[in-house]
């Protein structure tokens, strides 16, 4: 139990998926402009994520795992070359499929989330999420958790950022830096507030 | 010949990808530790996205347009493999270094930001330039980051000795702050800082 409890803390804060892996930066420099509309989008990463990391994590461990086709007779072949497109076929079909199932019997949270979920299939930090997890070698409990996890980490990135910016619009930036780039320097300021962690041993 | 050269030369500087179109940037942060796996990654780039754009150019008018989006991926995740088993079968220390940021080449914006803005709209030969200078600028961009962050976090450029360290008796003390995630936004500002000033004192002169 306390693994799984560390593995937690560990994805949301010390392995920050946003801050310190930088990933789905195009997305979290885009997108959070204004705080509801970060707040949608980091709901529907966590949802995905916490979808597709498991998902994929049974795909690896019955298929893509060196030696996993042996069970089923084939001997030593490896074909984990080509988890890579299927990886992000899972992505892909299960954004496509969540977005239509919340179309359907949701509509009030997809209302909320709807013009979000297309942005997630290209947001790398669920690709990555996945990838992480495969390098890592996680069972599916703890698949389960990294996702949630992970998820809920880019998810408060991305918030506190959006809260960054709105207290910074009243603010007097230099002319060269307005828009984008004091942004890139808010956020690296975030990373190191989130090196913190880094010295915490789990 | 103009609009060849063009779309060949105008992303490097005057559209560059990661500080006018601001398009994958999780990648120019995460790899730019070293000189050496900067290079790499972006000449990773430079091929999928110019393989990738040729080859969705040439099947742009069967493409239905509802499930596009997908097909795409499929034909930048199979580039990427390429790549990925390259870099495996050649460069093994490399991809270990880089890790999971080869096969996070699939969503790095740039690919999908010029193949929905680019290549789906035009030839296939002047899509495939269209990626070249973008891969190009990327890589630029990239170089020129991680050659600041080696330089100025070890003292060294591609692993060779320029600044002499304090601990091989020289004077210079690393700065391992470069070497850490947040340098990489700060580096990235200041280029952004710079180019967006020069592009403000170029249209200054020009209203004149």
């Amino acid at each position: 139990m306390e693994a799984y409890l560390n593995l937690f803390i560990k994805s949301i804060f010390i392995e920050n998926l946003a801050l310190s892996f930088f990933l789905g930066m195009c997305t979290f420099l885009a997108v959070s402009k204004n705080m509801e509309t970060a707040k949608g989008l980091g709901i529907a990463v966590i949802f995905v994520q916490t979808i597709t990391v498991p998902l994929n994590n049974i795909l690896y461990r019955f298929i893509f795992k060196q030696g996993a086709l042996a069970n089923y007779g084939f001997g030593d072949i490896d074909i984990g070359f080509i988890s890579l497109v299927v990886y992000i076929g899972v992505i892909a079909g299960t954004v496509q499929i969540l977005e239509m199932v919340l179309d359907r019997y949701f509509p009030k949270l997809y209302n909320a989330l709807g013009i979000f979920l297309p942005l997630i299939t290209v947001n790398c930090a669920i690709l990555g999420g996945t990838l992480f997890m495969a390098q890592r070698d996680y069972s599916f409990s703890e698949s389960v958790i990294f996702g949630f996890g992970s998820g809920i980490g880019w998810g408060l990135a991305i918030v506190g950022l959006a809260g960054i910016r709105e207290k910074m619009k009243y603010s007097d930036v230099p002319r060269g830096l307005e828009g984008l780039g004091i942004v890139f320097i808010a956020a690296g300021i975030m990373a190191v507030a989130f090196m913190i962690f880094s010295g915490i041993q789990l | 010949m103009g609009i060849y050269r063009d779309t060949l030369v105008g992303p490097i500087f005057i559209n560059n990808p990661i500080t006018i179109q601001v398009l994958g940037i999780c990648s120019s942060l995460a790899v730019t530790t070293q000189l050496k796996t900067s290079l790499v990654m972006g000449l990773s780039v430079t091929f999928v996205v110019a393989m990738s754009n040729l080859i969705i150019s040439f099947m742009r008018n069967q493409i239905p347009s509802s499930v596009r989006i997908i097909i795409e991926m499929t034909v930048i995740a199979s580039f990427v493999i390429i790549i990925d088993q390259f870099l495996k079968a050649f460069l093994f220390e490399i991809s270990k270094q880089l890790s999971v940021f080869v096969g996070l080449i699939i969503t790095n914006c740039i690919l999908m930001g010029r193949a929905e803005a680019f290549a789906l709209k035009n030839p296939p030969f002047l899509s495939f330039l269209d990626g070249l200078g973008n891969g190009i600028g990327y890589t630029m961009i990239l170089v020129f980051v991680g050659a600041i962050r080696e330089l100025f976090g070890t003292g060294k450029l591609f692993g060779y000795e320029i600044l002499t360290n304090v601990s091989n008796g020289g004077w210079y003390i690393p700065n391992g702050m470069f070497l850490l995630a947040p340098s990489g936004f700060f580096i990235i500002a200041t280029i952004i800082w710079f180019v967006k000033e020069r592009e403000m004192a170029i249209k200054k002169r020009g209203k004149r």
